[in-house]
């Protein structure tokens, strides 16, 4: 058995963060949506807002961090290997079939990780996040010395913004029963924590991978 | 080079809080503390009218004062006579029905109905003396009443159906010398008692505000702004600003809370941005009617039912009428919640002799509004309900004659004889009668203007922004979170969460059946 570093500091540290600002966001969200009371309208408003501007200078560093390590093409999607991992979820794993794919520094997304993965980051979060802007500055009619957007109608922008967040939440559901499907139960967790995660099978040095092209590797050309 | 990075930073922070501090304090608005102080130096008048030798006395006859006045304040009266207050009428341009001039001298309400054959009574509330009938001379200065506004001495009134004339007995001399800026009496003697009693129309405008607190109403409270009337209400050449919906229709005049508190008076720009389309009353006026009820229902089709031949009248428990032979009978509330809705600042009225449909409630004045229109804004209201006699064959509302100072005259709190009545008040407007009447159902809209809690009593959000019951329910046209949302979306959201939650039980429920037979198996 080797131990494998599989995540760094800082993208951990976007990980937890992320996670903690989408659970908050949806709990206020959804109290505003008039679902649950918790906090108090108010509060959950306010709440909401600092977050979700929060969320926003975490996603600022997160795509600075992405592309000035080049960790984006480990999202670029792949029909390598994607109808193996379907596979194993649907049949392997319940005969204990071993992995698929195999994680390292430079590949730590399975084939459907980055399908799902690039999805949130192009489709879901970006119509949360615009529709969530929206939604902070619209005001109609534009008035007075308040800089605001005239738009005529919120509705669209909030139906927006409540479609993002319940494939958010329904995400979250998903990922967190998934990080269960690792070596052990916890193991993905244990990695998600310190950047290590216990591998089995043959011995994998981050220097023998970090020598392969990640590019050639990983991801059909795009450019 | 560490250092002069960290020193470029901490420029930069500290340069943008500057900004943001001056920015704030240019933007800013008017200090509530500077208000405070405004409207609490009291001004005094420059003259002492009792020094005046013009106002010596003694007066034998109202019109006398009246002359004394413009000897002095020459030309004043032609001001006054260019005022609602002495015309009870102004032009207005009513949608549909085009320019009219309206007001109390001709347009109908749903408390005692209106002026027309009772001015005996009615126009004890006129800024004149002695208009008794239509025979009344408006182009006659003389009988401008200065004092039933200026009097400060706090002892000059109106005779009970003496057509606007002072009470019997009264030292008028004395009156005059005591004028000045008018004050909440002077005001509130009319206006609060308005519809026959006190805080019956408005609902927000009632006696305890000649001396209240802060809680009551924020502006009037003596043992806080204790501002006036006219302090808002400001005037120019006697044209007063502001005026009620209940006889006027343009979106012109109106005193505003902006006037004082600008258009962005919170600290936090999210309730800033509420007054786009919320008007400042709709979350500072919680409630109305908070010291003594208000009229809710006034319904005329019960009167005129006597006791041994008498009138009478029956109490509800709380010191409010809840019957009365010569009006019939009423509902009171007090700590009354608004009803809510979009409103323009345009209105329209129903108009002496049209007609109406008598199967539905008929809104003797419409408020206009809807969310996309750039100038509406939700305001509060409150709604007066009533039952008023009406012509069932010519589909009109009737005016009937109320007062009369004779008996057998038609005036029905003599007579109590609505035919009778009803003829003698159409014949008074010049309207056909066809001798049978009915009770229809009628709505006034009163737009809630005063008795501003203080800020800590506001209407929170959650009043508002709930699924269910909220305050602004039944307001439509717009999206407001919290309240709206897609069945269909929301569903669909809730389907996919289940979906996704009975996946996880489903597959991890047969990973752990797997895993136990496999563990059986060895």
């Amino acid at each position: 058995m080797n131990r494998e570093y599989i995540y760094p500091a800082f993208g951990r540290f976007w990980h937890w963060a992320q996670a903690l600002l989408i659970l908050f966001l949806a709990v206020t969200g959804f109290e505003i949506h008039g679902s649950i009371r918790f906090f108090g309208y108010e509060h959950a408003v306010r709440f909401h807002n600092f977050s979700a501007w929060s969320f926003l200078v975490l996603i600022a560093f997160a795509i600075f961090w992405h592309f000035t390590t080049d960790e984006w093409r480990q999202y670029v999607p792949t029909w390598k290997n994607l109808r193996a991992q379907a596979e194993y979820y649907l049949f392997g794993i319940f005969q204990d079939a071993p992995h698929p794919t195999r994680k390292t520094r430079l590949k730590k997304l399975n084939p459907l990780q980055k399908l799902t993965y690039a999805g949130l980051k192009l489709l879901v979060i970006p119509v949360v996040v615009t529709s969530g802007l929206l939604y902070m500055f619209y005001r109609y009619p534009q008035k007075y010395d308040v800089l605001a957007l005239d738009v005529s109608a919120l509705q669209p922008i909030a139906l927006a913004h409540t479609a993002g967040a319940f494939a958010l939440i329904c995400f979250l559901v998903a990922h967190l029963y998934l990080t269960t499907t690792g070596e052990t139960l916890t193991s993905n967790l244990k990695a998600m924590v310190t950047g290590w995660e216990d591998i089995h099978g043959e011995p994998h040095t981050t220097t023998a991978a970090a020598t392969a092209p990640v590019a050639a590797e990983t991801v059909p050309q795009t450019r | 080079m560490k250092k002069i990075l960290l020193a470029l930073v901490g420029l930069a922070i500290v340069a943008s809080l500057v900004v943001t501090a001056v920015r704030r304090s240019d933007a800013g608005p008017k200090p509530i503390e500077a208000l405070r102080q405004t409207y609490r130096t009291k001004t005094k008048p420059s003259v002492d009218h009792a020094l005046f030798t013009q106002l010596k006395g003694p007066f034998a006859k109202p019109q006398q004062v009246t002359a004394a006045c413009i000897g002095c304040h020459n030309g004043r009266h032609t001001e006054v006579m260019a005022s609602s207050h002495w015309n009870w009428e102004r032009i207005e341009y009513v949608e549909g029905k085009g320019i009219r001039a309206i007001g109390k001298k001709n347009v109908l309400n749903n408390f005692c109905i209106g002026v027309a054959g009772s001015q005996q009574s009615c126009d004890k509330c006129h800024a004149g003396y002695g208009w008794a009938d239509a025979s009344f001379d408006l182009k006659d200065p003389l009988n401008v009443d200065c004092l039933a506004c200026h009097d400060n001495g706090g002892t000059y009134a109106k005779k009970v159906a003496g057509a606007g004339m002072p009470a019997d007995g009264l030292d008028l001399a004395l009156v005059a010398q005591k004028v000045g800026r008018p004050q909440r009496t002077n005001c509130g003697t009319c206006h609060f008692l308005g519809g026959g009693g006190n805080n019956v129309k408005h609902g927000d405008l009632e006696t305890a505000q000649f001396d209240t607190t802060r809680d009551v109403d924020v502006h009037m409270g003596t043992d806080g702004a204790d501002m006036s009337c006219v302090d808002c209400h400001t005037a120019v050449k006697h044209q007063m600003l502001g005026k009620a919906y209940s006889l006027s229709s343009m979106n012109r005049n109106r005193v505003t809370c902006e006037k004082c508190h600008g258009a962005v008076p919170h600290e936090d720009d999210l309730l800033n941005q509420h007054g786009y389309k919320v008007a400042c009353q709709t979350c500072h006026i919680p409630e109305y009617a908070k010291v003594n009820a208000t009229k809710m229902v006034w319904d005329w089709s019960t009167a005129g039912k006597l006791k041994d031949g008498k009138p009478y009248e029956v109490e509800d428990g709380q010191g409010n009428h809840a019957y009365m032979s010569i009006k019939g009978s009423f509902v009171w509330a007090k700590h009354v919640k608004p009803e809510y809705v979009w409103f323009n600042g345009t209105a329209s009225h129903h108009l002496l002799g049209e007609k109406f449909d008598p199967a539905k409630p008929l809104v003797l004045n419409p408020l206009y509004g809807q969310y996309d229109e750039p100038d509406a804004k939700i305001i509060p209201l409150k709604v007066h309900r009533a039952k008023q006699i009406y012509d069932t064959k010519n589909l009109t509302l009737i005016q009937p004659k109320l007062f009369s100072a004779k008996p057998g005259d038609g005036g029905f709190w003599g007579d109590f004889d609505w035919n009778a009545a009803a003829a003698a008040g159409m014949k008074e407007v010049g309207l056909p009668y066809s001798g049978s009447y009915g009770f229809a159902r009628t709505e006034m809209n009163w737009p809630v203007n005063h008795m501003v809690a203080p800020k800590e009593k506001a209407v929170s959000c959650e009043e508002c922004h709930t699924r269910e019951k909220g305050r602004l329910a039944s307001v439509g046209g717009f999206y407001m979170p919290g309240r709206d949302r897609s069945r269909w979306l929301d569903g669909l959201g809730k389907l996919l969460l289940l979906g996704t939650f009975a996946g996880v039980v489903v597959h991890g429920g047969a990973r752990y059946w797997f895993w136990r037979r496999r563990q059986g198996g060895k």
